[in-house]
C-alpha cells in the first residue's frame, strides 16, 4: 500500500493519544477492551477453576465473592457496553453513511479518556481490597456493611458512565446530520439503525444508573439513608433505580451486535437482507420496550404482585422484535448463495446461541418457573448464552468481517474458521450444563455446591479452557495478519456498503470524493461495481419483502 | 435550530407569565386545598416550563426532530415514574416502611 | 466552537455545523432530564411515605428566599435570552452586557443557597448524627422572630406525635433537599463557568450575527437549569405551607 492511508498518516505516541480521526480512537479502544476483556477473563477462570470442586479450596468464600463481582464490573461496564459501538461503531459509521468523521471528534477522543480515567478508578478498587457486592451493589450491602472498595467502583462506574453518554451522544447528532447526499434514513446499512437504537438507549438510561450509584456512594459515605431501612429508606428503591438503566443496559451489548450479524447474513448469502424495514423497526422497538421491563429483575425481591404481573407482560412482549429479527435473519438465507468463511461462521453460531438465549429469558419471565430458578445458575446460563453466544460472537465475528478494512490485510482462513468452530463448542460446553444445574438447583454466587453437581460444574470448567482457546487464536492471529497477512483489497467479500468503496486501509478523510448515493442497501443485483460473476443464483428484490 | 430571531417583545411576555406563575404558585401553597396543592403546584410549574422551553429555549422555532428529543426526555421521565409507581401504590404502607421504632420494638421482643 | 467561525473539516457547511451543535446541546439535556430524574423519583416515593415528615421539614425553608431565589433565576433566564438576541442582531456591546448580568444573578442565586445552607447547619438540620428537628425550636437564634418559633414548636410536637420517627424521616428528606439542590447548584457553576469563557469571547467581538452558536447552545444549558429549579422550589419549599 505505497498511498497514505489513516495509519501511516502521522507517526509517534503523540499522534495516536491526540488524534481525533475516529478511526484511530476506534484503534486506542479495541487495545483497551481487550485489556478488560483480559482481566474480567482472569477472574472468571479463578471462579471456574475453584468450582471443580463442591468445596472449593481455591479462594476464600470473601474471596469468591470478590472474583464473580469483579468478573461482571469488568465484563460489563469496560468490555461488553463499549466493544462494538466505541471498536466498530466508532470506526464505520462515518464511513457507512459517506462523511468525513463523527459530528464531535474531540468529545470522541475525550470518551476514550473518560473510560481510561473510570477504568483506573476500578482497577484502584480491585486492586485495594477488592469489590463483593455483585455487580449489581444491591443495598444495603453496597451502601453500609460491605468492607470492600466500594467507593472507588462506584466513582469509576459513574465517570466511565460519560464516556458511555458522550459516544451515543455523537452516533445520534452524526446519523442526523452527516449523512452524504442520497444516503437516506431507509438506505442506511442495518449495523447503523442498530447504533442509532442503542445510543437512544445510551442516552436515556446511563444517566439513571450515574445518579443511582452517586446515592449509593453519598450514603456510604455520609449515611444518607434512602436505601437504609433504619431510616425509612427502601432498598427495593435502589433496585428499580438500578435496573432501570441495567436492564437496558443488555440491550446496549446486544443491539450492535445484531447490528453486525444483519451486515454479515447478506453479505455471505449474496441476498438482500429479507425485511429490511422491520429490522431497522424492530432494533427501534426493542430499545423503547427494553425500557418497560426492568423489574422482572426483582419478582422475588419484594416488589408487588402487581408490579411482578405488569413486568412479566412487558417482557414477553420485548421477545418480539428480536424474534422478528431471527425471522428475517433466517429467511434471508432461503435461496441465497452461502459461502461459510469465517465471519458467517460467527454469524450462524450467533443466531443459535442467541435463539437458546432469547427464550431462556422467557422462561425467567415467566413468574412461577422465576421463584425456582431465579438466581441460580440458570440465570447464568441464560445471560451468558446472550453475552457471550450473542454479543462477544457478534463482537468477533465483526473485527473478521471489517479486519480487511481496518487494516488491509486478510487474517488466515482455515486458522480463523477452525478457532470459530473452537470458541463454539467451548462455548456450550462451557455454559449448556449450567442450565441444567440452575435447573436441578444450584444457586447462584455459591462458592460451594452439593457433590452431586460436581459432574456438570467439572464438564462446565473444561469447557471454559476450551473457550479460552477460542479466543487466544484470534487474537494471535489477527495481530500476526497486521504484518504477515495477505493484502486485502478494497473490497475482498464483495459487500455492498459504503465503507467497502473506499481504500482498505481507508484514508484519513475517508473518502477523496464525498460520495453520492444512488443505491438500495445490500442490493447485489444492480451493483456491478461488486464485480459479482454473470449467472448467479436469481436476487430478490433490493428491499426484500417488507 | 432555524435562522427565526424572536423578538425582545416576547420574551418579555413570557418572563411576565413566569413572574404571575410564581405568584400564583406561591399564593396557592397557603390555601388548603387538600390533595389538590400538588397538582396544582405540578401543573403550574409545567407550564412555567413549557414556556422556558418553547420561547426561551426556541422549541417553538426548532426543526421537528428537536421537538422529538424533547418530547422523548419527558415521556422517559414519566415511564420511570409512572412504572415505579405501580410498584409502591399497590403495596400497603404497612408493608414498606416499618418505622425504626417499631424495628427495635420487634428486636426487644 | 472555532474562533472565528470557520468551517471544521468534518462538515461540509457552517449550517451543517451549526445544526449539530445545537442538536448535540439538546441530546446532552436529554440525558440531563434523566439524571435529575432519579433524584426526582427518589423523592416522589419518600414523600408519599412520609408526608408528615416532609410537610415539617418543608416549613423550616425560608420561603423568601426561596421565592426571591425563583425570579432571580427566572430573571437570569431572561437576560440570557436577551443576550443570544443581541448577538444575532449584531449589537455586541448588548450581548457581553447581557451574558454579565446572567452571570451576577446567577452569582446572587449561589450566594443565597449558601445562606439557606448555614441556617440549616445552624439549625441542626444538615442529615448526620447531630440532626434534630427539635433543636431549633429550643434554641432561638439571633434575629428569630420568637412567636414564629413557638408556632413552629407546636407543628414540631405535633408532627412528633402523627411520626414518632421524624427525626429519621426528615433526614431522608434534607438529604434530598442538600442532594437536589446541591447537584442544582453544581449545575449553575459549571454554567457560571460557561457564561465566564462566554463574556470573555464576547468582549473580543467574536459573536456576529453569522456566528452566535456558543451563546445559543450555552443558553439552552442555562434554561435548563432554570427549569430543574422551577420544579424544585414547589416540591421542597412548598409543600403542606397552610398548616
Amino acid at each position: 500500500m505505497p498511498h497514505e492511508d489513516y495509519l501511516n498518516a502521522r507517526y509517534g505516541i503523540r499522534s495516536w493519544l491526540l488524534t481525533t480521526d475516529h478511526k484511530r480512537i476506534a484503534l486506542l479502544w479495541l487495545g483497551s477492551v481487550t485489556v478488560f476483556f483480559f482481566i474480567g477473563g482472569l477472574f472468571a477462570t479463578m471462579i471456574r477453576i475453584h468450582l471443580l470442586t463442591p468445596t472449593g479450596y481455591l479462594v476464600t468464600p470473601e474471596t469468591y465473592n470478590k472474583l464473580f463481582t469483579m468478573h461482571g464490573v469488568a465484563m460489563i461496564f469496560f468490555f461488553l457496553i463499549p466493544s462494538i459501538p466505541a471498536v466498530l461503531g466508532n470506526f464505520l459509521i462515518p464511513l457507512m453513511i459517506g462523511a468525513k468523521d463523527l459530528a464531535f471528534p474531540k468529545l470522541n477522543l475525550l470518551s476514550w479518556y473518560i473510560y481510561m480515567i473510570g477504568g483506573c478508578f476500578v482497577l484502584y478498587s480491585f486492586a485495594t481490597g477488592g469489590l463483593d457486592t455483585g455487580w449489581t451493589f444491591y443495598t444495603p450491602l453496597s451502601s453500609i456493611y460491605s468492607n470492600s472498595a466500594v467507593t472507588p467502583a462506584v466513582i469509576g462506574i459513574f465517570i466511565n458512565g460519560f464516556s458511555s453518554i458522550l459516544t451515543g451522544l455523537n452516533f445520534i447528532v452524526t446519523i442526523h446530520t452527516m449523512r452524504a447526499p442520497g444516503m437516506t434514513w431507509f438506505r442506511l446499512p442495518l449495523f447503523v439503525w442498530a447504533h442509532y437504537a442503542t445510543s437512544m438507549i445510551m442516552i436515556l438510561g446511563t444517566p439513571v444508573i450515574a445518579i443511582t450509584l452517586l446515592l449509593v456512594g453519598l450514603e456510604r459515605m455520609f449515611h444518607l439513608g434512602f436505601f437504609n431501612p433504619a431510616l425509612g429508606g427502601d432498598p427495593i428503591l435502589f433496585q428499580h433505580l438500578f435496573w432501570f438503566y441495567s436492564h437496558p443496559a443488555v440491550y446496549i451489548m446486544i443491539l450492535p451486535a445484531m447490528g453486525v450479524i444483519s451486515e454479515i447474513i447478506p453479505t455471505f448469502a449474496r441476498k438482500p437482507i429479507f425485511g429490511y424495514s422491520f429490522i431497522a423497526g424492530s432494533s427501534i422497538a426493542i430499545a423503547v420496550i427494553g425500557f418497560l421491563v426492568w423489574a422482572h429483575h426483582m419478582f422475588v425481591t419484594g416488589e408487588s404482585v402487581y408490579a411482578a404481573l405488569t413486568f412479566s407482560f412487558l417482557s414477553y412482549l420485548v421477545a418480539i422484535p428480536s424474534a422478528v429479527k431471527v425471522f428475517n435473519w433466517t429467511s434471508t438465507l432461503y435461496k441465497g448463495s452461502i459461502s461459510w468463511d469465517t465471519p458467517m461462521i460467527y454469524a450462524f453460531g450467533f443466531i443459535g446461541l442467541f435463539l437458546i438465549g432469547g427464550l431462556t429469558g422467557l422462561f425467567l419471565a415467566c413468574l412461577g418457573l422465576d421463584i425456582h430458578i431465579h438466581d441460580t445458575y440458570f440465570v447464568v446460563a441464560h445471560f451468558h448464552y446472550i453475552m457471550v453466544g450473542g454479543a462477544v460472537m457478534g463482537y468477533v465475528g465483526g473485527l473478521h468481517f471489517w479486519w480487511p478494512k481496518i487494516t488491509g490485510r486478510l487474517y488466515p482462513e482455515a486458522l480463523a474458521r477452525t478457532a470459530a468452530i473452537t470458541l463454539f463448542v467451548g462455548f456450550n460446553l462451557t455454559f449448556f450444563p449450567q442450565f441444567i444445574l440452575g435447573y436441578l438447583g444450584m444457586p447462584r454466587r455459591y462458592h460451594t455446591y452439593p457433590p452431586e453437581f460436581q459432574v456438570l460444574n467439572v464438564l462446565s470448567t473444561a469447557g471454559a479452557s476450551i473457550l479460552a482457546l477460542g479466543y487466544l487464536l484470534p487474537m494471535l492471529y489477527l495481530t500476526w495478519s497486521m504484518r504477515y497477512g495477505k493484502v486485502a483489497g478494497q473490497n475482498p467479500w464483495p459487500a455492498t456498503g459504503l465503507e467497502w468503496k473506499t481504500d482498505s486501509p481507508p484514508p484519513t478523510e475517508n473518502f477523496d470524493v464525498t460520495p453520492e448515493v444512488t443505491w438500495e442497501p445490500y442490493d447485489f443485483k444492480n451493483r456491478p461495481d461488486l464485480g459479482l460473476a454473470a449467472g448467479a443464483p436469481s436476487l430478490a428484490p433490493a428491499h426484500g419483502d417488507d | 435550530m432555524s435562522e427565526h430571531i424572536v423578538s425582545p417583545k416576547i420574551y418579555l411576555v413570557i418572563f411576565a407569565s413566569l413572574m404571575l406563575g410564581t405568584g400564583i404558585t406561591v399564593w396557592a401553597a397557603f390555601q388548603d386545598f387538600g390533595k389538590f396543592n400538588i397538582v396544582i403546584a405540578l401543573v403550574i410549574a409545567t407550564i412555567k416550563a413549557t414556556l422556558v422551553v418553547l420561547y426561551f429555549m426556541h422549541a417553538r422555532y426548532s426543526p421537528r426532530r428537536t421537538q422529538m428529543v424533547i418530547v422523548c426526555s419527558v415521556f422517559w421521565l414519566a415511564i420511570m415514574l409512572a412504572l415505579t409507581l405501580t410498584d409502591y401504590d399497590t403495596r400497603s404502607p404497612r408493608e414498606t416502611r416499618l418505622a425504626p421504632s417499631a424495628i427495635s420494638q420487634l428486636l426487644r421482643a | 466552537m472555532h474562533r472565528t467561525g470557520e468551517l471544521y473539516g468534518q462538515f461540509e457547511t457552517l449550517e451543517q455545523q451549526k445544526e449539530t451543535a445545537a442538536l448535540g446541546m439538546w441530546v446532552f439535556l436529554v440525558t440531563e432530564v434523566l439524571f435529575f430524574g432519579g433524584m426526582f423519583l427518589t423523592y416522589t416515593i419518600n414523600r408519599r411515605a412520609f408526608g408528615t415528615a416532609f410537610g415539617i421539614c418543608s416549613n423550616t425553608l425560608d420561603i423568601k428566599l426561596g421565592a426571591g431565589n425563583t425570579v432571580v433565576l427566572i430573571l437570569s433566564s431572561l437576560t440570557m435570552a436577551m443576550a443570544v438576541w443581541s448577538a444575532q442582531v449584531g449589537k455586541k456591546k448588548l450581548a457581553s452586557i447581557f451574558l454579565i448580568a446572567t452571570l451576577g444573578l446567577g452569582t446572587v442565586f449561589l450566594g443565597v443557597k449558601a445562606i439557606e445552607y448555614k441556617q440549616k447547619f445552624d439549625h441542626h438540620l444538615i442529615p448526620g448524627r447531630s440532626f434534630d428537628m427539635k433543636y431549633h425550636p429550643a434554641h432561638p437564634m439571633p434575629g428569630d422572630d420568637l412567636e414564629e418559633l413557638d408556632k413552629e414548636k407546636q407543628e414540631v410536637d405535633k408532627a412528633f406525635a402523627v411520626d414518632p420517627d421524624i427525626n429519621a424521616h426528615g433526614q431522608l428528606y434534607f438529604s434530598l433537599y442538600f442532594g437536589m439542590t446541591g447537584l442544582h447548584a453544581l449545575h449553575m457553576i459549571i454554567g457560571a463557568g460557561l457564561l465566564l469563557w462566554l463574556i470573555k469571547a464576547s468582549f473580543a467581538g467574536r459573536f456576529t450575527p453569522q456566528y452566535n452558536t456558543p451563546v445559543e447552545v450555552v443558553g439552552l444549558y442555562w434554561h435548563f437549569v432554570d427549569i430543574v429549579w422551577i420544579y424544585l422550589f414547589p416540591l421542597l419549599y412548598l409543600i403542606d405551607r397552610h398548616r
